[in-house]
């Protein structure tokens, strides 16, 4: 276990190192974010102030040497347009976006498994074939377009909930939420189900697909043959075998709601990581760049230790030092 | 891939405006809810001469001299001026205006605030291309200020337009990222600041001790929605009172549309092409067969007169801008300081062109690369596909590359292309802007020719425009401006197209008073 945890832990060190280069290196490429941010009238040594004041006359090399000996420290940088520590903007806007995937996960999980299960049991039932309809446009509809359909449905035609942006929020545990009140819900809503579609239509399948294996195995027959009710061979014998693919998913899955939050958090304005990471690639805002990716990087490898670790408590079989 | 995006959700928005049916719900007495399309980065009216910032510094804060509707100049926070000799000003302070924490305006912080820009740590882009010219300050009384600068100045009061009066008492000491908790955010304006969620809003509310007219709401909200369908959604879903920024493709829609009242006027902002005239070989035109041309079409002006005849702005107004552009043969429209009412739009005529053409030795025309932004200007990447259809039909061979302008300004500064789309706003409300920066002769020292793409040099305009930067008097400068605009512009040192209009939308019982200088102020929405 240690001495997984200590690969993990190193190679993840790896990832993280090659992540900041490469994209050090690539907007260096681009461009000086100086002549974006810069009004067009000044002077050369206006700009030269500039160029100097945000450390960006020294080479790449020296500039990404600074960035290391930072970050040994836990300081991303300064972000060139908002003068405010990048991590700082970050985490500010974080509890925003993880609200929005935690909701989005949710709405998936919670329809999503038993909708699966049911459309696995009876698949030739009129409600199973519904259900597996609606989950290929799930699949097939790109987001900003079912996002701007929800809005033009329930806030512009129905006029039920509000069009875009986010609830007045509350401090949980000195974290900003939104889903405390009522107004904060309505916002969250459509959102959030928008968000949720594409992994509600993978949860759906793979449920299904789990299910429809796993009534012809053994195991089942022999519980049925036991005497067992539906529920428990259901809820507890076929639930119990399937989890597994299904948990690798949601954690993968988990990692690019939040990464891919941009395209909704566009849509609907709402305040969180994607948008910041937009208006930071518009103005080549390195610092944040940098450091919103190394964010979303260590996000995904900490997923990926939990499902390593949930797997070994779902299936015992698995033993976490031969992976 | 946010273009792409905006592109296609566009279109979708134009099915979502067609379907709007009603909008909820009378005017809600009091509170104005604006929707706008671009995000301040910070709240600190120093740090960053940004639309975005100036947009909400302007509620909060107020200039000495300020900008009208059509962005001539009229008084501030000084009510009176005069020359005392050609190179000080006299600034009298108007009486009675209190900051909103009480305290009364002096020229303490007046002197305070002209200094303040340039001691801003890290600013991304600074407002001391403002200040830099004031060599000396002296405070004669708490009312008067008088400003010294090394040469004669006449544009002192256009610069004094954007530095923003702040309480010394208050800002003394505050950083730049504070203000966004609310510290030093005390101004003189009809505005105050209440709360700022970065990348959400901004909450404001009266100040009823206002020196000037009373704004018709006690409290406004600023909500920042940089996506266009949402921004209109947002707006026929009536969750949001106004927008500025209609996106084109919805025009139509919503100038139908009963329960929306629509507003326009012309911008400061000239669109137009640069051309590089400079350099004796210019990287993005060749023969038909596709080997570089030896030398510079561009340097002889019968080809640049083709370029400009061969460009149909009429059809570029009416068919990609729906409307919604004044072709123009100037740097900054009617009535703005400087626009010279002589110089007529080119009218197309591509006969004319082909002969210009044949005439300089291009019977065959040559192949062209052209180059823009993709999300800067109001349809620029359509501009610049009709103008390369326009060029192309006169012998000139025209591709289009188009970018995001976080690709396109980094190239263009490093003079990259032969021909280009820009678009320049005359911030200061007057001609000498455009042509101090764009076609001036590059001359890093003087900060003249700042982004001029085309190294366009003509010794008799830069003669011109350096006389009228000296003169003091407005009649004789404007004449001068005038008269140097069209030298430029006959020689075709660059291809204005056209002036793009600003527009707004609000919900049924407001009206608002639309600006040249495209910014959206909370006070000029009414109440009908």
């Amino acid at each position: 276990m240690l001495v997984f945890l200590l690969r993990r832990i190193l190679q993840s060190i790896a990832v993280l190192l090659a992540m900041s280069l490469l994209v050090f290196v690539a907007v260096y490429a681009i461009g000086n974010p100086v002549d974006i941010m810069i009004p067009p009238d000044a002077t050369e040594a206006d700009r030269a102030n500039t160029v100097r004041a945000l450390g960006l006359d020294r080479p790449l090399w020296a500039q990404y040497a600074l960035f290391l000996k930072g970050a040994v420290t836990g300081n991303l940088g300064r972000s060139f347009a908002f003068n405010v520590p990048a991590m700082e903007l970050i985490f500010e806007r974080m509890p925003a976006t993880l609200e929005l995937a935690i909701a989005a996960m949710l709405i998936g999980v919670l329809l999503g498994v038993p909708l699966g299960l049911w459309a696995g049991l009876k698949p030739d039932s009129l409600a199973g074939k519904s259900i597996m309809t609606i989950s290929i446009l799930g699949f097939s509809l790109p987001t900003f377009w079912v996002g701007l359909m929800l809005i033009m449905t329930f806030s512009v035609w129905l006029g039920w909930l509000p069009s875009s942006g986010r609830g007045p929020t509350t401090p949980l545990f000195g974290v900003p939420v939104s889903f405390l009140s009522v107004e904060g819900l309505r916002h969250l809503l459509m959102p959030a189900a928008n968000l949720a579609l594409f992994n509600l239509a993978l949860i759906i399948r793979l449920t299904r697909a789990g299910t429809r294996e796993a009534m012809l195995q053994d195991y089942v027959k022999f519980a049925r043959a036991k005497g067992l009710p539906d529920r428990r061979v259901v809820g507890v014998h076929v639930l119990k075998n399937i989890l597994i693919p299904i948990v690798t998913v949601i954690g993968l899955q988990f990692g690019s709601v939040i990464a891919f939050a941009i395209v909704t958090e566009t849509v609907f304005a709402w305040p969180g990581m994607g948008k910041l990471i937009i208006d930071s690639i518009n103005v080549l805002d390195r610092p944040v760049i940098v450091a919103y990716l190394l964010v979303i990087v260590a996000l995904f490898i900490l997923i990926n230790l939990v499902v390593d670790l949930l797997y070994s408590v779902l299936d015992p079989r698995v033993r976490l030092a031969e992976r | 891939m946010r273009s792409a995006l905006s592109q296609i959700a566009s279109l979708a928005t134009f099915a979502l405006v067609a379907a709007a049916l009603a909008l909820p719900g009378a005017v809600r007495a009091q509170e104005l809810r604006l929707a706008m399309s671009s995000e301040p980065n910070s709240m600190d009216p120093h740090y960053h001469n940004l639309f975005s910032n100036i947009n909400v510094s302007e509620h909060v804060f107020e200039s000495l001299v300020k900008l009208d509707a059509d962005s001539r100049i009229i008084p501030g926070l000084a009510e009176s001026w005069r020359l005392v000799d050609p190179t000080t000003w006299e600034l009298k302070l108007r009486k009675g205006v209190k900051f909103h924490d009480g305290s009364d305006l002096t020229a303490e912080d007046v002197a305070f605030s002209l200094d303040r820009p340039a001691q801003v740590p890290n600013s991304p882009g600074p407002f001391t291309l403002y200040t830099k010219q004031i060599v000396g300050k002296e405070i004669v009384d708490p009312q008067t200020i008088r400003l010294k600068t090394a040469a004669p100045y006449p544009l002192m009061l256009n610069d004094l337009t954007t530095i923003y009066i702040v309480s010394k008492k208050n800002v003394q000491g505050v950083a730049s990222e504070d203000f966004a908790t609310g510290k030093g955010m005390v101004g003189t304006g009809p505005f105050k600041f209440v709360a700022f969620k970065r990348g959400d809003r901004v909450e404001l509310a009266r100040n009823d001790a206002y020196w000037g007219g009373k704004p018709a709401w006690e409290k406004v909200t600023m909500r920042f929605i940089a996506a266009d369908p949402t921004r209109i959604a947002a707006l026929l879903s009536g969750d949001v009172d106004a927008i500025e920024n209609v996106p084109t493709a919805d025009l139509p829609k919503i100038r139908n549309n009963p329960n929306v009242s629509f507003f326009q006027k012309v911008s400061h902002r000239v669109i137009y092409f640069t051309l590089d005239q400079g350099r004796d070989q210019t990287p993005f035109v060749a023969d038909k067969a596709g080997k570089p041309l030896d030398r510079n079409p561009f340097k002889d002006v019968r080809v640049r007169q083709a370029v400009d005849k061969a460009i149909n702005r009429q059809a570029i107004s009416e068919r990609v801008m729906e409307g919604l552009s004044l072709p123009t043969a100037n740097l900054v429209p009617a009535p703005m300081f400087g626009n010279n009412p002589a110089l007529k739009v080119t009218p197309y005529d591509a006969d004319g062109a082909k002969k210009l053409l044949a005439d300089a030795g291009y019977p065959d025309g040559f192949a062209l690369t052209i180059h823009g932004p993709n999300n800067r200007y109001v349809n620029d990447d359509q501009i610049l596909q009709a103008v390369a259809q326009m060029l192309t039909r006169v012998g000139i061979q025209t591709k289009v590359e188009a970018m995001p302008l976080a690709t396109f300004f980094p190239r263009a500064n490093k003079k990259e292309f032969t021909m280009a789309l820009v678009g320049w706003g005359a911030q200061t409300g007057e001609a000498s802007s455009p042509l101090r920066s764009i076609l001036a002769t590059i001359d890093a020292e003087k900060g003249m020719g700042t982004v001029n793409y085309g190294f366009y040099s003509n010794p008799k305009m830069d003669a011109l425009l350096a006389e009228a930067l000296r003169t003091t008097d407005d009649g004789r400068r404007e004449k001068l401006l005038q008269e140097t605009v069209a030298v430029a512009v006959q020689d075709v040192g660059l291809v204005p197209i056209h002036h793009q209009f600003t527009t707004w939308a609000t919900r049924k019982g407001f009206a608002y008073v639309p600006r040249t200088d495209e910014r959206t102020y909370a006070w000029q929405f009414r109440p009908q």
